[in-house]
């Protein structure tokens, strides 16, 4: 077990913060398409959750990643995918290289208001033409004088509208794509920084994801996070702790999904009698909870080995392959014992239904989890693919 | 001026209380447990009064098993300065409690006690009332505003149609309502320093108080279910129905 009495304290306050700060809300949100991100985080900064794992000179605990975990999973109590998602944009994807391998000046600048919630981060990765296959991506960074001049776009940025800056990963070279990239901190508010639309999406409504077009945007070349040419690799670190974060935020909300689908069941009579003593629902919920409880298990170990310094690529990858596909399963299966109320949007489960989708798909397809631990299982024919090499 | 907050340990209040299939009482086996949410009202009012200088420090302190420490910890890391647990494995009625309040009140000489005016579990809504009747001590019960003033509190009570306003010499005994405030959620650096904040543990024993429950409990029973409605044609059967069958008018 990981957790002592201070991460269950943490947990049991983030709890009550979902409870008070967020659920309530969620409905207006959904609707909204976007929800008050600065006003939020704000708020969360004031309690010390958004620099949990971050060093203390820049305004975080220094905590080990064991708190950042029961934090994410304790956010597991939101209502609302979208928000936490946005979150652990804030948190675990946009900032750990620069918290990493940033310059002090660099760390002032950025990481310091992300983690008292003044600045509302976002990360570019993605390109219309490079999802999960990262080291093609075509936004470039040239050199000029002292600056970058950066030309491009990005695509499905999570707090693409509402961001202060963005981590962006550009190609500062010709040479070999895994060699050739470089992570820059850009302000959103710089001239040639276009944000072009607010993607319409199947889930995560809450969250304004953006189409953002790079149009000759000049940035000084000290917002270069750590050494030119290494983005790529920075990159993949830090989808390790995008990828536990997935898993471990997957728990509770799968956990709440099936005790709410009891809840619906037991007093729910069809045939005489309740949905839920119907064996074919109670053995579904009870195996549901225990594949959540192995999942939680393998997460807690990945989180060990990480705290204690191991390479856990394989075992990240292994929790993020398995949490997207058994939200999918949980949802499905929680959705289909709702009957009817379970295609009625006003039921919770469908939101639960159409956001857990996306944790098969963002942050490396379940298609690239696999190539992953194929490879490192040796059993991945051919070249290995973009997304692995680390 | 030195506040004491009794916090008690109870099932929490987002759980559904299932009753034990020997009608002992409530199932408690791996249920989550937290904060008796009247007794956090009660922290939160006693860290506001230590803002604003009025109160130079607060210690809590719960009774029960060992894991009302994680309750202690909790009122820690809200603000409180330290904390006080009396370790028991019984079970303990409010009598036993105030008993043991009293007797830690009277080492500790707090210039006010305030906790909840019940707790979530059994709803006795009488520790406060004996506490203060054992001290001695004049008390506000239902407290929906406190503001001291010197030796004096004033203590805002809700009552059936309306709000009565006390004015008790300090040290008393308060109990909070639901609209005192609402409990602030402790920040993470809060929790971090909580930990090296000293818990004291003590028996029953040491305090002179035996426990031993003076009332015993029958039975616990669920509440009856839910019956299905019925649907009437017109207003006058409905009156009838009401007038005849349920004997409400």
């Amino acid at each position: 077990m990981i957790y002592s009495e201070q991460h269950r304290e943490l947990m049991r306050s983030v709890t009550k913060f979902c409870e008070a700060e967020i659920n309530p809300h969620v409905d207006e949100w959904e609707k909204a398409g976007i929800f008050p991100a600065h006003e939020l985080f704000k708020k969360m900064g004031d309690q010390g959750f958004l620099g949990i794992h971050k060093p203390e000179k820049f305004g975080g605990l220094g905590l080990d990643y064991s708190y950042e975990i029961a934090f994410c999973e304790a956010l597991g109590a939101s209502r609302s995918g979208s928000v936490t998602m946005a979150i652990g944009v804030q948190t675990d994807m946009a900032t750990p290289a620069l918290a990493r391998h940033g310059s002090d000046a660099l760390r002032e600048e950025f990481l310091t208001p992300s983690i008292t919630g003044e600045f509302v981060a976002c990360l570019g990765v993605s390109e219309v033409g490079a999802g999960s296959d990262v080291a093609s991506i075509k936004t470039r960074a040239r050199k000029d004088g002292g600056d970058y001049v950066i030309d491009g776009g990005k695509m499905w940025t999570t707090n693409g509208i509402q961001a202060d800056w963005m981590c962006l990963l550009a190609n500062t070279g010709d040479g070999p794509v895994h060699r050739n990239k470089t992570l820059i901190c850009v302000p959103m508010k710089t001239k040639g920084v276009e944000i072009a639309r607010k993607l319409d999406k199947l889930g995560m409504r809450a969250s304004d994801t953006a189409q953002i077009f790079f149009d000759g945007v000049r940035v000084p070349q000290r917002y270069r996070v750590g050494e030119e040419g290494m983005g790529f690799i920075y990159q993949m670190q830090q989808f390790q702790e995008e990828r536990l974060w997935a898993a471990a935020g997957g728990l509770v909300k799968m956990e709440r999904a099936i005790a709410d689908t009891i809840d619906y069941t037991r007093n729910r009579i069809a045939f005489g009698q309740s949905i839920l003593d119907n064996q074919v629902v109670h053995y579904k919920l009870a195996e549901l909870q225990t594949k959540v409880e192995l999942l939680r298990s393998l997460v807690y170990r990945a989180v060990e080995e990480y705290i204690n310094g191991a390479d856990i690529t394989k075992l990240a990858s292994m929790a993020k392959l398995t949490v997207g596909r058994l939200q999918r399963e949980v949802a499905d299966s929680c959705l289909q014992y709702y009957g009817g109320m379970g295609f009625m949007n006003e039921t919770e489960i469908t939101r639960f239904f159409r956001d857990g989708r996306l944790t098969s798909i963002g942050g490396g397809a379940d298609e690239i989890m696999l190539a992953i631990i194929c490879k490192l299982m040796g059993t991945l024919p051919g070249k290995p693919p973009a997304g692995s090499n680390h | 001026m030195k506040i004491l907050v009794p916090v008690k340990r109870v099932v929490d209040y987002n759980v559904k209380v299932r009753v034990k299939t020997d009608g002992t009482g409530v199932e408690t086996a791996g249920v989550k447990m937290s904060m008796n949410p009247f007794d956090e009202i009660a922290v939160e009012e006693a860290v506001r009064l230590k803002e604003k200088g009025i109160a130079t420090e607060i210690v809590a302190v719960s009774l029960g098993v060992a894991q009302c420490a994680e309750t202690i910890r909790t009122a820690l890391a809200m603000g409180a300065d330290r904390g006080i647990l009396v370790e028991t494995d019984a079970e303990l009625q409010p009598l036993a409690v105030a008993k043991l309040l009293a007797a830690i009140a009277k080492t500790e000489q707090p210039g006010l006690i305030i906790l909840g005016k019940q707790a979530i579990d059994d709803d006795m809504s009488a520790t406060g009332q004996m506490l203060a009747a054992l001290l001695g001590w004049p008390q506000g019960t239902f407290a929906s505003k406190v503001a001291i003033e010197g030796e004096t509190i004033t203590v805002t009570r809700e009552v059936d149609g309306g709000l009565e306003t006390v004015a008790l010499a300090l040290p008393a005994v308060v109990t909070t309502d639901l609209r005192l405030n609402e409990p602030r959620y402790a920040s993470l650096p809060n929790i971090m320093k909580a930990r090296k904040k000293p818990i004291v543990t003590m028996s029953p024993a040491e305090l002179g108080v035996d426990p031993a429950p003076r009332l015993t409990v029958v039975s616990v029973a669920e509440p009856p279910k839910r019956k299905a409605g019925a649907k009437v044609a017109s207003v006058a059967e409905l009156v009838a129905k009401l007038r005849n069958e349920a004997k409400v008018i």
